[in-house]
């Protein structure tokens, strides 16, 4: 009975969400018992690097049709791996974009669902993920024969209490080689790109005043500017704001946007789903105005205000100005 | 080409929530429905491209007789015509119990392209349009923006981290998952809502499609999320609050 890790890397390095993913997997069971997995076309140096994290193995799959991720690729080596591996008990991912492509695929090859997106693993096990967007928490468990598929939200567990291990011994490795073919493989990525030249760099500025569906109307949108003016600061919102083309997508704070950390973020109608919630959380004052009394965004703020934006924002401006003398 | 979108009626966001007396799930009487909004865009592509190169749009919903509002919704926006698995007990199926319904009604249409939301506004779990694809045997991309047809089948654009993108091609068929914002949603017209009356909607039990209903993960009890921080809320009238607030940013935080 086995913890099966899966690592995920970029740039020849492995992420450290995949190191927040150890830091669950000892949850499930001791080191010696966590197999971790590094997979590509050129595994070797991942695996070293893996291996001195004092775990029980590594596992390199290899094969030169994973040098690019595919969820073809990926699935079916993972999928041939665990059928090699009898008895893996857990399967447990950082919860990644590239995992939430395909990780669900691989649980359905063997009749599973992945538990995505965990919070917090307690006895039993029970795995806690957010529901509706962060208003509420949900208590999972798996009840199916065979392994449970996990993957784990970054920042919710802490991986530098792994970072001082450094004298473990360094676990074995083995090679595992799947038996894939091209005619498998059905998708062809391109490169990653970025769509054009940021001009606006929100993770260097001190303050931000950021906006979100509260605001309800592009036209509305004057009343924040103002707010930002009189703090001296830059104007972000969440995704809705840029999907509705209301501010430019290069504005946007959180997982597909920008990841920020000034030293006063003012969220204004900005209700802190998690997506937006990762790209600005390590704020150091966070002020949140918002209706909702229960929204997620008043969990991470240190000060909030709960009344509607509409009479709240032009008092703050005015109470900025005036104290700007 | 012909298209199934795959959409979910949720809870509406501005909606408030109340934990129900098992804390099993939510508080449903009294509560008010929208279509999953990454589930709209799923649509609204759908739509552009049978604009483009013509064919079929066919929505799918499985759920309790309410999700007949959101289907209607999406034929008024200008779907076809729609397949409604009538079913009672969705909260108690885990997402592959789900994808194996919606899977068993997609088999028999054969369509070109399956689209749906990346995620929903409720469980949050992200997986049904990827299960999907697994089952159906079938090519998928996920969090994608723009989907333009090629000779040899689509170039999509997908969403990376961090403000990074990556173009794909794939043959047809396949299932995508789509992101917000690729395109402008549009909006059901008074014609549209009145054509949508006449059109097909056809009705199918869950239990006629004869698919596995047990769970391999279940949902044992919701409950409300703890506070991280300990959050200064500045009461009063508005006027009163933010003087508080500048007042607090100037001494305590000192970030004025």
């Amino acid at each position: 009975m086995s913890v099966l890790l899966v690592l995920e890397a970029s740039g020849g390095k492995i992420r450290r969400a995949s190191w927040e993913a150890l830091a669950a997997a000892l949850k499930l069971g001791p080191a010696q018992d966590v197999t971790a997995v590094v997979i590509g076309a050129q595994t070797e140096t991942l695996a070293v690097e893996a291996a001195a994290k004092g775990i029980g193995k590594v596992e390199r799959v290899e094969h030169s049709l994973l040098a690019h991720y595919t969820a073809d690729g990926f699935s079916l080596a993972l999928y041939q791996l665990l059928q090699n591996q009898n008895g893996a008990k857990c399967v447990v991912f950082p919860h990644t974009y590239q995992v939430r492509d395909y990780a669900p695929a691989l649980a359905c090859k063997l009749g599973q669902v992945l538990i995505g997106d965990v919070i917090a693993i307690e006895d039993g096990p029970l795995f806690t993920r957010q529901l509706l967007q962060g208003r509420l928490n949900g208590t999972y468990r798996h009840i199916g024969n065979g392994p449970c598929f996990v993957s784990v939200q970054a920042g919710a567990f802490r991986s530098d209490a792994l970072e001082t291990q450094g004298n473990a011994a360094s676990a074995p490795i083995e090679l595992f080689t799947p038996t894939l073919d091209a005619t498998q493989i059905r998708t062809e990525p391109g490169e990653p790109l970025r769509e054009s030249a940021q001009t606006v760099d929100l993770g260097s500025a001190q303050r931000i005043v950021s906006v979100g569906r509260g605001i309800k109307s592009a036209e509305n949108l004057p009343l924040i500017e103002a707010l930002a003016g009189a703090l001296n600061a830059e104007l972000a919102a969440s995704r809705p704001i840029c999907d509705n083309g209301w501010l430019p997508m290069e504005r946007q704070v959180g997982s597909s946007g920008q990841t920020v950390a000034p030293k006063l973020y003012l969220a204004v109608g900005i209700s802190g789903a998690i997506q937006h919630l990762v790209g600005m959380k390590g704020s150091q004052c966070i002020v949140a105005i918002n209706k909702d009394p229960d929204a997620p965004i008043f969990e991470v703020a240190d000060y909030g205000i709960v009344g509607d934006l509409f009479e709240v924002v032009p008092a703050l401006t005015e109470a900025v100005k005036a104290a700007n003398g | 080409m012909k298209i199934v979108v795959a959409i979910k009626q949720v809870p509406d966001r501005d909606a408030p929530v109340r934990i129900a007396a098992d804390a099993k799930w939510i508080e449903e009487r009294e509560l008010q429905w929208a279509m999953n909004e990454p589930d709209a865009y799923a649509l609204e592509e759908a739509l552009q491209l049978k604009e483009k190169h013509g064919g079929e749009v066919i929505v799918l919903s499985a759920g309790p007789e309410r999700v007949g509002s959101t289907i209607r919704e999406a034929l008024a926006k200008g779907a076809d015509r729609a397949i409604h698995i009538v079913c009672d007990d969705l909260n108690a199926r885990d997402a592959l119990g789900v994808a194996r319904l919606l899977a068993a009604a997609i088999r028999p249409e054969n369509p070109d392209l399956v689209l749906t939301g990346l995620q929903s506004e409720d469980l949050g779990l992200g997986q049904t349009g990827v299960i999907l694809a697994e089952l159906l045997g079938l090519p998928h991309a996920t969090l994608i923006l723009h989907v333009e047809k090629t000779d040899a089948g689509l170039k999509v654009k997908r969403e990376l981290e961090e403000g990074w993108f990556q173009s794909i091609e794939m043959p047809l068929p396949a299932v995508l998952t789509m992101q917000s914002g690729g395109n402008k949603l549009r909006y059901a017209t008074l014609m549209g809502i009145k054509r949508a009356k006449t059109k097909e909607l056809r009705v199918v039990n869950a239990a006629e499609l004869g698919v596995e209903a047990a769970a391999v993960v279940t949902l044992e009890q919701i409950s409300a999320p703890k506070k991280q921080k300990s959050t200064q809320i500045l009461g009063g009238s508005a006027k009163e609050a933010v003087a508080a607030l500048v007042e607090k940013l100037k001494t305590e935080a000192r970030v004025l």
